[in-house]
């Protein structure tokens, strides 16, 4: 139950790279939310937040794509996404993207202020404080920036992989630090990216973890994708998986069975 | 060499590739502890966010209302006997100076630092009409003798080494008799001070930037560590002040308050060793100080910000700390931008003050990360607002070609769901099955961007839509 004392519905948005490269991440958000007592609906008409157009400057693609997301998630008491670069898309971008369209705003408002990132909703507003998993390794924590800084995603995966049975956590040093993902940005400027990423490896490296966890998929294809070129002995895996206990049920990203 | 005068800004890109493969610059670049600094600083002042509220405030009032305090400002700075010359070009601005120091047929002028006498590529032009500048804060000495533009706004040779500096100085000190090869920082530091101590006393003008401008006095202010800027505007005859009007603040109680943040975000100290308030030249019951005091307010197409998208940028105090804390700026130094002002607030200003079809690249070159807005201490909206140039660059269609197509045909499909799926669902088919030995790829067609560098994990075979639809709707 929510902090209002009833079984909450919550609309997921998948995701589009969970939708194509990692759809465990998408029932393992479905495990974790059912678990916490939600009724998990997922919308057909999803696609993707709109982002890759808005932060190329495409505002007009940028709102179609936003205004079948604000049409597909009409209705739900939240809606929960399993990264914080989209959730933060809805929450905090999608009321400036249609700052010019009055008529919108009550709507996009009312998306906006019930969308979360599945982590910090399953701790800050469903109230987890602990979850039935077991994870025998050392695992080390990247922030993703959205979900850092535009979303408040800090203390909430920490706390929850805090009680995964086997589970032992390692600070990572500049966990904080971009990974050199940022969307387009690690193909338009493939040698900063790759300079970015490649610092990243070599922190998370020195922590002595045997995996990697994050709560975007994008970053963790940008640093799983990094590892196995460069020979990283480190697994990759979206916080979720943990979590869910569903480590079990595919193999690292970017890692063969 | 002045990069006002030959922007690169457009060749970003290569910059970029060159820099990160630039060892020196590399070494020279690992040694940037500002952010560490700034962190235990700003920890120990329990008010500091209080105080970024309070300073964007001001900013935002002051710019609300910035003609009324340039006037007001003028009319102080008159009173007590000082005078405004108004710029709207830099040509404007270099010919002002220019007749300035011709009207005292002034030989040489020492230089305070300032990123307005970059932008409007002073020192050549001097140099060209017989007035030798000097540059007498020790970064700005240094890559002057260097003939480099600076790299970073308040460490200008953070891009050199120890070992280069002690080179230059063996190769340009020559002239004055030093001919030993020095190792340590320190004695670098006093065979620069002793040459410069004699330029300081020959020099015919003193020009400084400013760090504010105040309206209820008329003064401005600079903060320096190493005092050459008190020594370059008491000096000489004559003071000028190279300024530019978002450095106005009402009050002296608003500098105090901005003055709390300055130097905490960019070098971790509570406040810069000297803060140098001046207001018009000497008065008889004054010791000291010039003859005469000018100041030189240059526009170059700031109040063209106010009122856009952009007018947030005119609130920024140039502390550097946004360059310190990317991780682009980190990786590639200052010169990679390709104009005067580098890292995300250069990112914001240059397409603002050269065009954006010449600087359209640096706001592309961001994460989007958030960390430069996050430790601005005037709460600038970096990343937003270099969101808002690639929307003009994308609307003026200046975006690289491919860059669009994709854009086109990701939309296309994107507004159409069943077509999405039936392409999503063909994707992860392929490419499950073709990364299905390794968990990965190492080409892509159309991907080089990203298999340049990392592997391309492979899909898991099925999109999460056709699985769930397959358990059945629940």
């Amino acid at each position: 139950m929510d902090n209002t004392g009833k079984r909450p519905r919550v609309g997921l948005f998948v995701t589009c790279l969970v939708d194509l490269i990692r759809p465990t991440v998408g029932f393992a958000a479905v495990k974790l939310l059912e678990d916490a007592g939600c009724i998990v609906e997922v919308p057909a008409a999803q696609v993707c937040c709109g982002q890759p157009a808005y932060n190329s400057g495409d505002r007009a693609d940028a709102r179609d794509v936003a205004r079948a997301v604000i049409e597909a998630f009409e209705g739900f008491d939240y809606v929960v996404a399993p990264s914080g670069s989209c959730a933060g898309m809805i929450r905090l971008h999608y009321p400036e993207l249609f700052a010019e369209d009055a008529a919108m705003m009550p709507r996009v408002h009312h998306l906006a202020n019930r969308t979360h990132e599945l982590v910090s909703f399953l701790v800050d507003v469903m109230g987890v404080k602990f979850v039935a998993a077991r994870y025998d390794g050392t695992i080390t924590y990247h922030d993703s920036c959205s979900g850092l800084r535009e979303m408040g995603v800090k203390a909430q995966p920490r706390a929850l992989l805090g009680t995964v049975a086997g589970l032992t956590i390692k600070e990572l040093p500049g966990a904080e630090t971009c990974c050199g993902f940022g969307g387009t940005f690690c193909v338009k400027y493939p040698e900063i990216s790759n300079r970015m990423v490649g610092d990243k490896a070599k922190d998370v490296a020195g922590t002595g973890a045997d995996t990697l966890l994050a709560g975007d998929l994008g970053c963790l294809m940008n640093m799983a994708g990094k590892f196995t070129r460069d020979g990283v002995d480190v697994k990759v895996r979206h916080v979720a998986e943990v979590l869910a206990d569903m480590a079990g049920d595919v193999p690292p990203i970017g890692r063969a069975k | 060499m002045s990069l006002a005068l030959h922007p690169t800004s457009k060749a970003f890109k290569a910059n970029a590739r060159a820099a990160l493969k630039n060892e020196t610059l590399q070494r020279a670049m690992g040694h940037l502890g500002f952010a560490q600094k700034r962190l235990e600083a700003v920890g120990r002042l329990p008010e500091f966010e209080a105080l970024r509220d309070q300073a964007r405030d001001i900013k935002n009032h002051t710019l609300q209302h910035l003609d009324f305090y340039l006037e007001h400002y003028e009319e102080k700075l008159r009173q007590s006997g000082g005078e405004v010359h108004w710029c709207r070009t830099p040509e404007e601005a270099r010919q002002a100076i220019l007749s300035i120091c011709r009207s005292v047929g002034a030989r040489t002028i020492t230089k305070g630092k300032t990123m307005v006498a970059e932008e409007i590529a002073l020192n050549p032009f001097l140099e060209a009409n017989g007035v030798a500048p000097v540059e007498t804060d020790l970064g700005e000495y240094i890559i002057q003798l260097r003939d480099e533009p600076p790299s970073h706004i308040i460490a200008p040779a953070i891009h050199v080494t120890k070992e280069q500096v002690a080179d230059t100085f063996l190769e340009k000190h020559a002239a004055y008799g030093k001919t030993k090869l020095l190792s340590e920082p320190r004695e670098m530091l006093e065979e620069a001070r002793g040459i410069l101590r004699e330029k300081f006393l020959g020099a015919d003008v003193g020009l400084t930037g400013a760090n504010f401008l105040i309206a209820e006095t008329g003064s401005s202010i600079i903060v320096t560590n190493e005092g050459n800027g008190d020594l370059t505007q008491l000096l000489p005859r004559v003071h000028i002040v190279l300024a530019t009007p978002e450095k106005m603040v009402p009050t002296l109680e608003d500098v105090s308050t901005i003055l709390r943040l300055l130097a905490r975000s960019a070098t971790g100290q509570e406040f810069s060793v000297y803060t140098t308030v001046s207001t018009g030249p000497k008065r008889p019951q004054d010791i000291d100080g010039p003859e005469q005091y000018h100041v030189v307010i240059l526009d170059n197409g700031r109040t063209a910000m106010l009122g856009t998208a952009f007018q947030d940028m005119l609130r920024c105090i140039r502390c550097s700390a946004c360059l310190n804390h990317c991780p682009v700026y980190n990786a590639i130094g200052g010169h990679a931008y390709g104009w005067v002002y580098p890292g995300p607030m250069g990112s914001v200003l240059t397409p603002g003050l050269i065009g954006v079809d010449q600087a359209g690249a640096l706001p592309n070159a961001s994460t989007f990360c958030g960390k430069c807005e996050s430790v601005c201490p005037m709460k600038i909206p970096l990343p937003g607002m270099m969101r808002h140039w690639r929307e003009r660059e994308y609307e003026q269609r200046l975006s690289p070609p491919a860059q669009r197509w994709g854009l086109a045909a990701w939309a296309f499909a994107a507004k159409r769901p069943r077509l999405y799926r039936l392409l999503t669902g063909l994707a992860a088919r392929v490419l499950g099955l073709w990364g299905r030995r390794h968990g990965n790829m190492h080409n892509l067609p159309l991907a080089g961007g990203w298999t340049q560098f990392r592997d391309f994990p492979a899909p898991e075979g099925k999109t999460f839509h056709q699985l769930w639809s397959e358990r059945g709707q629940r």
